[in-house]
């Protein structure tokens, strides 16, 4: 069995979605205080839940064709986005540890594939 | 008496570490039991730009994604390790256990070995593994 690149796709573009909804949830969780009426009106919060639900929803698509040996380690491309967002958005530095882990996943991720065609 | 909370500090960790753990099975269990449940679905191979412009399909697939058994308790077990993962979490440093976390994608790809399908490693696919699985243990770490 050989998995589609289509397949591919629809999982990196999930996880990518889905690095929004991160960013969402922590600005969310920026705004709480601990009442329930806050909580309710947390349109951040809601916001993120809702990413993750449409990028579960394009993962879903993904992994319905193909192999999950392949596709599941895509999601990890997903940490290059956070990383990334966490510097635009929350001002995190990036450090050596991140910059080298980083380029680890991306040989994976570009390893996985080698060994997919 | 001066080492009750040190002692304490350590049962803490462990029990995160442990809970932490445990995470990992759960969610590659959780893992598995989407893709069964996705492909039992069916329907047509819906490609990105597809799904991007007719919304209907996306309908259609989510229509049979909320009637599916497997894809209902496999994305609740997701909901319950989120849960045990926020827990093991409180007042502890995320990136610290990124080693363990990473474990996950062993557990998926040894579970999908044996209970799935089609699948099958090689020598290129086990190198990207362990890469990615190095790559997170090495965010985490200071410097």
């Amino acid at each position: 069995m050989h998995t589609p690149l289509s397949s591919i796709i629809l999982v990196l573009f999930g996880s990518f979605i889905g690095s929004f909804g991160a960013v969402f949830l922590k600005m969310g969780a920026e705004h709480m205080n601990g009442s329930l009426a806050r909580l309710l009106t947390n349109y951040w919060l809601a916001t993120g839940v809702l990413l993750y639900l449409l990028s579960s929803v394009f993962y879903m698509m993904g992994v319905s064709q193909g192999q999950l040996t392949v596709l599941y380690p895509m999601v990890s491309l997903g940490y290059i986005w956070a990383i990334l967002w966490a510097r635009i958005f929350f001002k995190e530095p990036f450090t050596r540890a991140k910059i080298g882990g980083l380029v680890m996943i991306i040989c994976g991720v570009a390893l996985i594939n080698l060994g997919n065609s | 008496m001066f080492d009750s909370p040190v002692v304490d500090e350590r049962a803490e960790a462990r029990r995160s570490f442990l809970l932490v753990f445990s995470c990992t099975v759960i969610g590659a269990l959780a893992q598995i039991l989407v893709k069964q449940g996705t492909s039992q679905l069916g329907g047509p191979h819906i490609t990105l730009s597809q799904a991007l412009g007719h919304p209907n399909l996306v309908a259609r697939f989510c229509l049979g994604v909320i009637t599916n058994l497997k894809l209902f308790i496999g994305y609740g077990m997701y909901g319950i390790n989120t849960f045990l993962m926020a827990l093991a979490l409180k007042g502890r440093e995320l990136s610290r256990l990124y080693p363990i976390i990473a474990l996950t994608y062993v557990w998926v790809t040894i579970l999908s070995l044996f209970v799935l399908p089609g699948e099958h490693l090689n020598f290129f696919r086990t190198a990207g593994i362990a890469f990615i699985v190095g790559g997170v243990s090495v965010l985490g770490m200071k410097k």
